[in-house]
């Protein structure tokens, strides 16, 4: 399958080791990865906090550089759920006909990672080997908007040595929310803390999710209290192999 | 609009600065947190019993659209029946009409107090100010209500109004203020939720029997028999919808059902939202007047209030479906820290960041569609499926709006988007703008973490470290280390996949 990496403007600057691993990953499966080098945004960030008619750019852009590949994937629940859900909307209000066909066209063949590997491949042993404690926590827009359900948890079951415990109010929001962790910081941290609670009672090594986003924040306070406590994409667990545990 | 004085409350601030005063008192934390906990695993089993939930939700979101999209005519319909009922039906345009209306009501009765069925409506437009201010006294008669009244407070929850109340301060304020209202707390007054109660009950038994006058709000009307039906669970609104002589509703003009037959779906989709309960205790109908049997003056009042205004707003109209449940602020978890007084709005949580802007104007409420992270729990626990993210975001995106006409020059925050859209609509520019922030991370990035940001990115990095940008994005690596092996494999890619 020839698949095109969107690996989303965030996780290019700050993460490219998730990209490196979906790339590992997919590769490892026997499948074409393409980088087109002309991707950007998916515009969220201005979308969400209210630069509407801003997004437009981007939505044009993604539906052109994305046309044509059996698959997209996207290391991002909130990113994928953008472009799913949003990008037609964007294209309707401000751009036009043509537009809004290629965003209809490129839109179903988006997928967030555990979607592209449990439901697009078919697989849920990656042959994968993480031999730690992890927990799950299931981040708001994979979970809502694109309802990935237990496919990462059935990913994460299979890969052999793993520790997987469950993360206690899971569902609740870690209280990241973009450009709300700044309007509204301390409401923020209220809810950044009760999660990293959430997280210790655990025990758990690693925290994983399927958005780096809101890994960054989790990570980021769990690393300021020097919990010890790591963070890790839910790709590069599934990219690790034997080879890497020696 | 003169409405909005009352939908807003003046002098709260915007929401992040009220949320940081709330967020600091630790009680209260407390309170709603065990309060919230417990209505959200409540709804949970009450919802999950049932097998055609979903239906329900499907079928009550269609019919809430359908009304919507010919309110007028349903409203008719219903004015038509409750007249020909007996009743008589007035319509106010905003709070002030509503208000000058009843107060007229009760004044020709002679009257100069009145008991109430808790009511959104009547909080909405200041209702209890309007008629103290004509000399009426109105009492309510809801246990939450009562707790909020005496107490001289606001309410928090649009449910459960005292939600922000322990019971040692409900016990106290009714030791304090019942003597002041009518018959005192007992002395032995103890803080056993049970005693507290029966405290309540006494003190207003004393007013069901001695009222002449009721006014309530209405959770539905039918419009094809013009039966209007108020739920509750205390009985209280049961005693002022049938003892006084006169009973005056006030109802938004969203709350008209096309058939009485609509009910089999609201009246199971309610009680399991909002209070968890397959069925609630009380649910009270009543079609205009019935000689010898209860009130026999009805007047209701259909109230607009900002409603057709938000009618015209082919995303945000959808607020107007809602049935009041609460359930979206009992699983919002920024309604779980703050409360909802922070809102600043007799509609409170998800709801009311939706509902509150547009009935006075986004421009009035910037604050409120930014209250959330966007995270989708309301939209997944309401009854009639209102898509409160899409909402929220169609509002930030009128108040961003809303700001720009307003101002000669673009805020900082403007600005700031509009540079980051000119850098990531081009791959050259964020390329670039990615070498900068490596190099940014070399200089103050230590240990691979940088510890503190500037200017508004402090609130930030205040309680998180943040991972310096490492040096090679994915898109410099990819071109330095796979470009050509991505030549080489498009070759072999027939045999792939």
């Amino acid at each position: 399958m020839r698949i095109a990496l969107f690996i989303t403007c965030f996780n290019d600057t700050m993460f490219p080791r998730t990209g490196k691993a979906v790339t590992a990953l997919l590769e490892r499966l026997g499948h074409t990865v393409e980088f087109p080098q002309a991707q950007t945004c998916c515009g969220q960030m201005h979308f969400n906090t209210g630069y509407r008619p801003e997004t437009l750019p981007m939505v044009r852009r993604f539906a052109e550089v994305f046309a044509g590949y059996d698959a997209v994937v996207v290391p991002s629940g909130s990113c994928a759920g953008m472009v799913r859900d949003h990008h037609r909307g964007v294209a309707a209000r401000y751009g036009d006909a043509v537009l809004t066909e290629a965003v209809e066209r490129v839109a179903p063949t988006v997928y967030e990672l555990s979607e592209l590997l449990v439901d697009v491949l078919g697989v849920t042993d990656v042959g994968a080997y993480f031999p730690h404690r992890v927990t799950y926590h299931p981040t708001c827009h994979s979970l809502r908007m694109l309802r990935v359900g237990d496919r990462p948890l059935k990913l994460l079951r299979a890969v052999k040595g793993i520790d997987l415990v469950e993360l206690p109010d899971a569902e609740s929001c870690c209280g990241f929310g973009g450009t709300f962790a700044l309007k509204n910081s301390e409401v923020s941290n209220a809810m950044l803390a009760d999660k990293m609670r959430h997280v210790q009672d655990t025990g758990a090594e690693y925290l994983c999710a399927g958005d780096n986003s809101c890994l960054m924040h989790i990570g980021g306070g769990l690393s300021r209290l020097r919990t010890g406590v790591g963070t890790m994409h839910l790709a590069e667990i599934l990219a690790s192999t034997e080879g890497d545990a020696r | 609009m003169s409405g909005a004085d009352n939908v807003v409350w003046l002098g709260t601030p915007a929401f992040p600065e009220a949320a940081r005063t709330a967020l600091a008192d630790t009680r209260l934390r407390a309170n709603l947190r065990r309060a919230t906990g417990t209505i959200r695993d409540k709804r949970l089993a009450a919802t999950a019993e049932l097998e055609d939930w979903e239906e329900l939700r499907e079928k009550a979101a269609a019919v809430k659209r359908h009304t919507l999209r010919h309110l007028d005519h349903h409203l008719l319909r219903l004015e038509k029946a409750v007249t020909a009922a007996g009743g008589v039906v007035h319509w106010a345009a905003d709070a002030a009409e509503a208000n000058r209306i009843v107060t007229a009501l009760v004044q020709q009765t002679g009257e100069d107090e009145v008991v109430k069925v808790k009511s959104m409506a009547t909080q909405e437009i200041g209702l209890n100010e309007a008629l103290a201010d004509a000399g009426i006294r109105a009492y309510e008669t809801d246990l939450a209500e009562l707790i909020v009244q005496l107490g001289g407070d606001r309410p928090s929850h649009i449910l459960v109004p005292a939600i922000h109340r322990g019971r040692s301060e409900i016990r106290e304020i009714f030791r304090r203020e019942m003597g002041e209202w009518g018959s005192p707390a007992p002395e032995a007054l103890t803080d056993d939720p049970r005693d507290l109660a029966e405290a309540a009950r006494l003190h207003l038994r004393e007013k069901f029997l001695r009222a002449k006058v009721a006014v309530s709000g209405a959770n539905f009307a039918a419009a094809d028999t013009g039966t209007v039906v108020v739920v509750e669970s205390e009985g209280n609104g049961r005693m002022c919808l049938t003892l006084p002589q006169t009973l005056i509703t006030v109802m938004g003009i969203e709350k008209v059902l096309p058939s009485f037959s609509d009910l089999d779906v609201f009246l199971q989709l309610l009680p399991r939202s909002s209070t968890g309960e397959r069925m609630n205790p009380y649910t009270s109908l009543w079609t205009g007047v019935t000689e010898g049997d209860g009130p026999q003056n009805f007047h209701l009042i259909l109230l607009d209030n900002g409603r057709t205004a938000t009618l015209a707003d082919e995303v945000g109209r959808q607020a107007l479906s809602c049935i009041r449940c609460s359930a979206c602020l009992n699983v919002c978890p920024v309604y779980e820290r703050t409360g909802g007084h922070a809102y600043g709005s007799v509609y409170p949580g998800p709801i009311g960041a939706v509902l509150t802007p547009q009935l006075v104007g986004v421009e009035n409420a910037a604050s409120l569609p930014f209250a959330s992270t966007l995270c989708g729990a309301c939209y997944d626990a309401c009854p009639v499926k209102i898509n409160i993210p899409e909402v929220l975001v169609h509002l930030r995106a009128e108040a961003v709006e809303a700001k720009r006409r307003d101002r000669l020059l673009p805020t900082a925050e403007a600005l700031t988007m509009k540079a980051a859209g000119a850098v990531l609509s081009s791959p050259r520019r964020l390329a670039a703008a990615q070498r900068l922030a490596a190099l940014g991370g070399r200089l103050v990035g230590r240990g691979g973490r940088i510890g503190a940001l500037p200017g508004p990115f402090a609130r930030w990095s205040g309680t998180r470290d943040t991972p310096a940008p490492p040096q090679e994005s994915l898109r410099a690596w990819w071109r330095r280390t796979r470009t050509r092996r991505r030549e080489d494999s498009r070759t072999t890619a027939g045999r792939e996949g």
